[in-house]
């Protein structure tokens, strides 16, 4: 379990690990509905990770616990 | 020599490898590559962000250093404790050129330097009696300081002292900021780790200082996060952002204050000029205040102008009109320094080996003077660095990830640039050599190099580098080839 931030890019949500320094887009998103947000995301690096899915945050960026389901670190 | 292809860029970095030990080779492998523009992401080519490997000469700092040196030994108005053993601090000691106004040693205290001097018994005991001690001897001595910090040196981590109970203690005592930094030397890989655990001590004790209590401000308030005032960098950058229109509230960390500090969350916008070392506070701001961030570049007249509009898009038109005025005024004055120096420095070569963002924002200063970077890279970044270089530099060009002593040297053999921009532990291995060098961590006691201002000073200072007659002179006159001897009897 890490500390996500996601924030709006200019195409879409981008993912960013601040213990890691890692920043990349994020492909896919299972949920994205203002009721239901999170699930396993998908980055551009070929990361998969797994936030828990919530009510969407009100406001951008929003910090996270995320969990590493597969993919490089 | 021409420019390096994309093959001969590739044998080169082989043949480089060819000296090591099987394991060291493949390690070092990964932080070398040629660049090729189509990439998107660095990450497949370039490893960084790494541990050196042991036996070669890396030129990286500690988190010490990017915590002390580089993000808090700026902010003129906090007392920077190095808590430890006396050389830490003293080599680490005014040697970065942060301008500032002020008065060395009554309000301003980037010059000297604090040290609890750390000996045998403090180590055995433990030294937080010591720390409050100094505290208070630092508060009756320099009473006009408006906060204090304590940077741990490698000891306190190891004995495990708890600087944050005294820092609370003492703080609440004599009524200012006091801020533990654990930014022990050994944490991390790099000075980068540094910056981050800086940032993160801003964020966890000063930078919510005033909430709730800081007034709305104007709809043109900005900062300058990552600015540290080397040769007076950030003064050339805020006058042009002064100018347009836009009111600075701020300066991280070259020139600031802690109250500038407390009063960023009012900014409309924060202006990251070097992204390594400050991104975290500005990633932190824009999720807690809702502040945009926007990284920009200030080398050379044509990335000021591309950053200038671009800042300027965020705001409305008086600001994109000032932003015009701003490029308009000195347009004519940079023409004229390109016109002088373009000729002597046309298609000359450069070699860069710097850190934090100078490596891709240099590059469009030399692109101006008519110069070449052939070769690039970074002692402590990171892959989203190195994301941002690739579009910077031309295909082919070398990179290199946290360069050994010798891989630098080999490569500058090979590729024979007229140019080497470097740090001061490169400085002189590069003279001795024979090849004309700068050093661009601190622009060679000169600067400074941001801003249309700065920009006079670089083409300036590349060109005496460059063409300077003592490069021609390295050769002993007895062995240069014989003039005739009888002329010279006659």
């Amino acid at each position: 379990m890490a500390n996500i931030m996601i924030r709006k890019g200019d195409k879409g949500y981008v993912f960013y690990m601040p213990k890691r320094d890692i920043e990349d887009s994020i492909v896919s998103m299972e949920f994205d509905t203002p009721e239901k947000w999170g699930g396993e995301i998908k980055l551009g690096n070929g990361g998969i990770y797994f936030i828990e899915p919530q009510a969407a945050p009100a406001r951008l960026p929003y910090s996270v616990r995320a969990k590493r389901i597969d993919g490089v670190e | 020599m021409g420019l390096l292809n994309r093959e001969e860029a590739e044998a080169l970095i082989q043949e480089v490898l060819e000296v090591y030990p099987e394991k060291a080779k493949k390690d070092r492998a990964k932080h070398l590559m040629v660049n090729d523009k189509k990439l998107e992401s660095a990450k497949k080519c370039i490893t960084s962000n790494r541990k050196s490997v042991p036996g070669v000469m890396t030129q990286r700092g500690c988190a010490y250093a990017g915590a002390k040196g580089v993000v808090w030994g700026p902010f003129k108005d906090i007392i920077d404790i190095s808590h430890g053993p006396i050389g830490c601090g003293q080599y680490s000691r005014g040697g970065r050129r942060n301008y500032y106004s002020g008065i060395a040693g009554v309000d301003s205290f980037c010059d000297l330097m604090f040290s609890s001097d750390f000996q045998e018994k403090d180590i055995v005991f433990g030294g937080d009696k010591k720390l409050a001690k100094l505290i208070d001897e630092v508060e009756s001595l320099f009473p006009l300081s408006k906060a204090i910090s304590v940077q741990s040196e490698c000891p306190i981590g190891l004995i495990g002292d708890d600087i944050e109970a005294v820092s609370k203690k003492k703080a609440a005592e004599i009524g200012k900021t006091i801020v533990p930094v654990r930014c022990e030397g050994f944490r991390g890989v790099s000075q980068s780790l540094g910056h981050h655990i800086s940032n993160d001590a801003i964020r966890d004790w000063v930078i919510s200082n005033r909430d709730g209590k800081l007034d709305a401000g104007t709809p043109y308030d900005v900062a300058i996060l990552g600015d540290y005032n080397i040769g007076g960098d950030a003064w050339a950058s805020r006058i042009l952002l002064e100018e347009m229109g836009l009111n600075v509230v701020a300066q991280w960390s070259g020139d600031g204050t802690i109250a500038e500090i407390e009063n960023t969350p009012k900014a409309k916008l924060n202006l990251l000029h070097c992204y390594r070392s400050m991104n975290y506070i500005a990633r932190h701001m824009e999720e807690k205040y809702g502040i945009p961030w926007l990284e920009y570049n200030f080398f050379g007249p044509t990335k000021i102008a591309e950053s200038l509009r671009e800042i300027a898009s965020h705001f409305d038109d008086t600001i994109k009109e000032g932003a015009e005025r701003v490029i308009a005024k000195y347009q004519p004055a940079m023409d004229a320094i390109i016109a002088k120096f373009k000729p002597r420095l046309q298609g000359k070569k450069v070699m860069l080996y710097v850190g934090g963002l100078r490596p891709r924002h240099t590059v469009g200063a030399y692109e101006d003077l008519g110069m070449e970077v052939v070769g690039a890279g970074y002692e402590f970044a990171h892959n989203d660095d190195y994301d941002r270089t690739i579009k910077e530099l031309k295909d082919a060009t070398l990179i290199y990830d946290d360069a050994t002593g010798y891989e630098l040297e080999e490569f500058v053999r090979q590729v024979k640039p007229d140019l080497v921009g470097s740090g001061i532990k490169e400085k002189y291995a590069f003279h001795k050599m024979g090849v004309p060098f700068r050093q661009m961590h601190s622009w060679d006691y000169s600067g400074p190099y941001h801003g249309y201002d700065g920009f006079a000073v670089f083409a300036r200072d590349m060109d005496m580098t460059v063409n300077n007659p003592c490069w021609s002179m390295f050769k002993a006159p007895w062995q240069k080839p014989a003039e005739e001897p009888e002329a010279k009897a006659a």
